[in-house]
């Protein structure tokens, strides 16, 4: 395995023909012909199909669980329930993937037990010759509840006294940050500004529910063929049921949306404890209402800020305090606080600062991680702050965030220096004029404009050791390979890879293939998660694609006679720059290769920076690589008679270091916009003592076709960052501000800030009304 | 086969013409037009929620779309269903399709054969769609991933070739 510190000589003047372009994704084809494959789409012989028992109560002791009349019915081969598993009895939940490093020990049963902690738990599972016979067994299986007292509100369960869910105290999780000199930042301020921000259950909706596949296979591996973002799961299925590691096998197709949602493990330990137990290929696609229950929705936050102000608009000290609700089980709780915590100020630079931030346990349903994991939630209430301070100071909002925006060199909320761009204003300015002119009010609509900025990091937590590994080859007759176990989660993870690599080696991209997603036979590149798959695999792939272009450019410098330096290639030619046309085709080049043993592949690893984890008590140190920083601003009209409001322009803006594929930078951006708009506006998973009651997508509302509003993407490029010809992650930075601007933009209307989310009609009326009696 | 009870029919061969080949099957009266179009290996016909809420079933039923998950396979009976692989392919893409992949109309793709029905459906009614008309005629597609934008373009643009075509020919 190289290690290459720098491309150096072999890519010293390569000038980009393919990245940066908005080329043709290598996966748009096979899923417009329809012929991709997704997890639920394959059948084997002798297949089975399973389905799940949920618990439908919240808080529960199991007194019985009797399967015997499920088992009775003709054509089910296997029931299981806790009773029958390995004694692991739980599933890691909170460090995906993960090739060690610190865990918070917090594993899930993967059936209930004794208990049940939320409404959706699963308690059985089914294998049957077909879905039909499966969902009738389901209906056999006979379950004696008794019922507990539960807890629905993360305050009620860190109230003392209150009912034990998790720990010694329903605390998942805890940080502090203390920096700077609170009391002399406040004894200096002109005014002090408190709010509190809430926001709500999001559900992911991805459009492909949950699917898997699993067999035994003629060598003893268990396979796992899934929709998920992770296939370095294959390591928690194997403990969770006692296989040794090197025999399970976990292969992620094409995946039909994941947005975090197919980050922790969801089904495949099912399926793995039902192929072993029935040794048939069983699969098993999730209801959608089952779906609701299967993942993990995004965790609703409450978020107070206490915000000292000079007059001038200069932050002075700032006090936060965060609450979100885990929900019954810890999954990802812990990671997405600190998410928040680093978040909680914004691309703002404080000096003075605390922020105290809790995740409590309850009998909901347990939250994870969703595109911005916890950042975006804190950001909300960031970015509405500065507009309350800015309209009690008689400011433009735009002028106050620029008093308190963080530059590079600075130091972060944790302290971390920041050393990439930061082109907050920059996007900020040119979002907002973007909106251009308002259209005047009428009668009965008021127009607002919203702006809204963030600091998202991209990569995984530092003290988790990052890496990812790619392999490129060039084939006898001058075709491309590349094996990676990236995951495709639909924004172009592998068609990235194709175009870093066809750059490097000049070869058209559609003509590289990439093999991805195989836990076993593609090296490993860790997680789909964390906007880190094109940062780290692209890295790691240009790593590799420049070791095999030096190799390649090393053999025909000997053979023209010339430097490496003179040589570039394109088209699957490599030629002399001065003189083109002494050329060669690749695949001759190969073979000079080949003839004088030349390697024509490399696999490469590309590590992230490390460090050792924050002080418990100040809350210092470096948590992430780096960031990305850029803006989002809205033009939305209110009917101040209906309270709905409708976004009329949707502009993201964002210094997204070097854009790989320009088109697929678009679509992330576009795509952030919708969905934050529902996050906004009318997206809200409702729990009724722990019961799911939007549990399908015409009571959870995403966002359709006629709530589009013009959307535009601009994309700026400092290639300050450390992806793959300085680009910085997108996924989630992207999504960050959206709702934050259209929060900003209905409160620029109607002249009175709404604090809790989603911003309904009856919350707009409610709070014209409030405003129209405080008159 | 029936019910002997009841003496209700319940099961019946039902001859099905999908993407212009017949196919003869024996369904149950519950059965979806989905379920049965899976099992024949049409697996671009997807699902999303089997409640006509999501619009991933979509496919044309005698030229006019459908959610298949709200068809039963009865109804279908001696019609014709065509599929996103019933529109085109690698060697003969149907505009739609060519301007899916050019616009980068597909993310995660899973909403994209029911998205391009719908559209196909749109179009055969509407040749030269507004904004709002496609807006319209997708508003019963969800789509997660894109915020629908390049999938406006993408119809807009092969509303154009489909007009160019017709005064070419
Ligand atoms: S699967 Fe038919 S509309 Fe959703
Ligand atoms: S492309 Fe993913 S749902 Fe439409």
């Amino acid at each position: 395995m190289n290690r290459i510190e720098s491309p150096a000589a072999s890519t010293a003047n390569l000038q980009l023909r393919q990245v940066g372009k908005p080329l043709v994704r290598t996966d748009s084809p096979t899923k417009v012909y329809g012929t991709a494959v997704y997890a639920g789409d394959l059948t084997m012989p002798g297949m089975l199909c399973a389905a799940v028992l949920h618990s439908d109560r919240a808080s529960a002791l199991l007194r019985h669980v009797d399967t015997s009349r499920a088992e009775a019915l003709a054509g089910v081969h296997c029931v299981l329930t806790a009773a029958d598993l390995p004694p692991s009895q739980g599933v890691m939940t909170d460090m995906p993937g993960q090739t060690g490093g610190l865990t918070k020990n917090t594993k899930q049963p993967i059936l209930a037990k004794d208990r049940v902690r939320f409404c959706g738990e699963p308690i059985a599972l089914v294998a049957a010759e077909n879905a039909a016979i499966a969902e009738q067994a389901l209906r056999l299986i006979d379950i004696e509840y008794e019922d507990l007292d539960g807890i629905y509100d993360p305050f009620d369960a860190l109230a003392p006294g209150a009912p034990i869910i998790f720990g010694d105290d329903n605390v998942v999780a805890s940080y502090k940050v203390r920096k700077g000199d609170i009391e002399k930042g406040f004894a200096e301020a002109d005014f002090i500004v408190e709010n509190t921000f809430t926001t709500q259950y999001q559900e992911q909706a991805f459009l492909e529910p949950e699917a898997a596949l699993a067999w035994v296979d003629e060598h003893e591996v268990l396979n796992i063929r899934s929709s998920t973002q992770v296939v370095e799961h294959y390591r928690a299925v194997a403990d969770a049921i006692g296989l040794p590691h090197n025999r399970v096998r976990l292969r992620a197709e094409f995946v039909g949306g994941g947005f975090g949602g197919k980050e922790v493990m969801t089904i495949e330990v099912w399926l793995a404890l039902l192929a072993l137990a029935s040794r048939r290929p069983v699969q098993l696609v999730q209801p959608r209402e089952r779906s609701f229950l299967s993942h993990g929705p995004r965790h609703p936050f409450t978020m107070t800020h206490r915000t000292g102000v000079s007059g001038d608009g200069k932050i002075t000290a700032l006090q936060i305090k965060l609450t979100s609700d885990a929900g019954a089980y810890a999954k990802l709780s812990p990671y997405i606080l600190l998410y928040a915590t680093v978040g909680a100020t914004g691309p703002y630079r404080v000096d003075n600062l605390h922020i105290d931030s809790v995740s409590a346990a309850t009998n909901n349903l347990p939250a994870c991680a969703f595109r911005g994991f916890g950042t975006m939630q804190a950001n909300l209430a960031c970015e509405g702050q500065m507009e309350e301070i800015a309209k009690l100071l008689g400011m433009d909002s735009m002028e106050v965030r620029r008093r308190n925006f963080i530059h590079t060199g600075d130091a972060n909320v944790t302290g971390q220096i920041i050393r990439s761009a930061v082109w907050s204003d920059q996007c900020a300015t040119q979002a907002l004029a973007t909106l251009g002119e308002r259209p005047t009010d009428t009668q009965t609509t008021r127009i607002g404009h919203g702006v809204a900025c963030y600091q998202q990091s991209y990569g995984r937590i530092r003290w988790m050791k990052d890496s990812s590994e790619a392999w490129v080859g060039v084939e006898m007759d001058g075709t491309v390979i590349v094996r990676s176990a990236v995951t495709d989660i639909g924004a172009g993870q592998s068609s990235a890879l194709a175009q870093i690599t066809g750059e490097i080696l000049g070869v058209p991209m559609d003509q590289v293939v990439v093999y991805f997603g195989d836990g076993a036979v593609t090296p490993l590149a860790g997680t789909s998660t964390a906007s880190r798959a094109l940062y780290m695999s692209g890295n790691a792939t240009k790593m590799a694609a420049s070791q095999v272009r030096k190799n390649l450019l090393s053999c025909v410098a000997g053979y023209f006679g010339v430097k490496i330096e003179q040589l570039d290639m394109c088209d699957s030619q490599v030629f002399i720059i001065d003189d083109p046309q002494r050329s060669i085709a690749l695949k001759d080049c190969v073979k000079l290769c080949a003839a004088e043993g030349v390697h024509r592949h490399n696999l490469a690893i590309f590590r992230a920076p490390t460090s050792e984890g924050i002080d418990p008590e100040t809350g210092q140190g470096e948590v992430f690589p780096d960031f990305t920083y850029g803006a989002h601003a809205a033009q939305v009209a209110v009917d101040i008679e209906t309270g709905e409001v409708k976004v009329l322009k949707s502009i993201g803006a964002h210094d997204v270091g070097q854009a790989i594929n320009l088109r697929a930078v678009e679509g992330q951006v576009e795509g952030s916009a919708l969905m934050g708009q529902g996050f906004a506006l009318c997206e809200e998973l409702i729990l009724k003592q722990g019961r799911l009651q939007t549990g399908s997508l015409s009571e959870y509302l995403i966002p359709t076709s006629e709530d589009v509003p013009e959307i535009k993407a601009i994309v700026l490029e400092s290639r300050s960052g450390l992806g793959p010809f300085g680009a910085k992650g997108i996924g989630e930075p992207v999504y960050a501000p959206v709702a934050a601007s259209i929060a900003n933009a209905v409160a620029d209307a109607i002249g009175v800030h709404i604090f809790e989310l989603p911003i309904t009609p009856e919350k707009v009326i409610k709070a014209l009304r409030e405003k129209e009696s405080t008159k | 086969m029936t019910d002997k009870e009841t003496q209700m029919i319940t099961e019946k061969r039902v001859d099905i013409q999908v993407n212009g080949q017949a196919c003869e099957i024996t369904v149950p009266a519950w059965r979806t037009l989905l379920e049965v179009l899976r099992e024949l290996g049409h697996k671009e016909v997807k699902c999303g929620c089997e409640k006509g809420d999501c619009g991933a079933c979509a496919v044309l039923l005698d030229g006019k779309v459908v959610d298949s998950c709200l068809t039963l396979a009865w109804n279908a009976a001696g019609r014709s269903v065509t599929t996103v692989q019933g529109l085109g392919g690698p060697d003969n893409p149907h505009p739609l399709q060519t301007a899916f992949i050019e616009h980068g109309s597909a993310q995660c793709g899973y909403c994209t054969p029911g998205m391009i029905m719908a559209a196909k459906a749109l179009l055969d009614d509407i040749p030269e769609p507004s904004l709002k008309d496609i807006k319209r005629g997708l508003s019963g597609n969800l789509c997660r991933c894109t915020g629908y934008t390049r999938i406006f373009s993408a119809i807009q643009a092969a509303a154009e070739t489909l007009r160019q075509q017709e005064t070419t020919s």
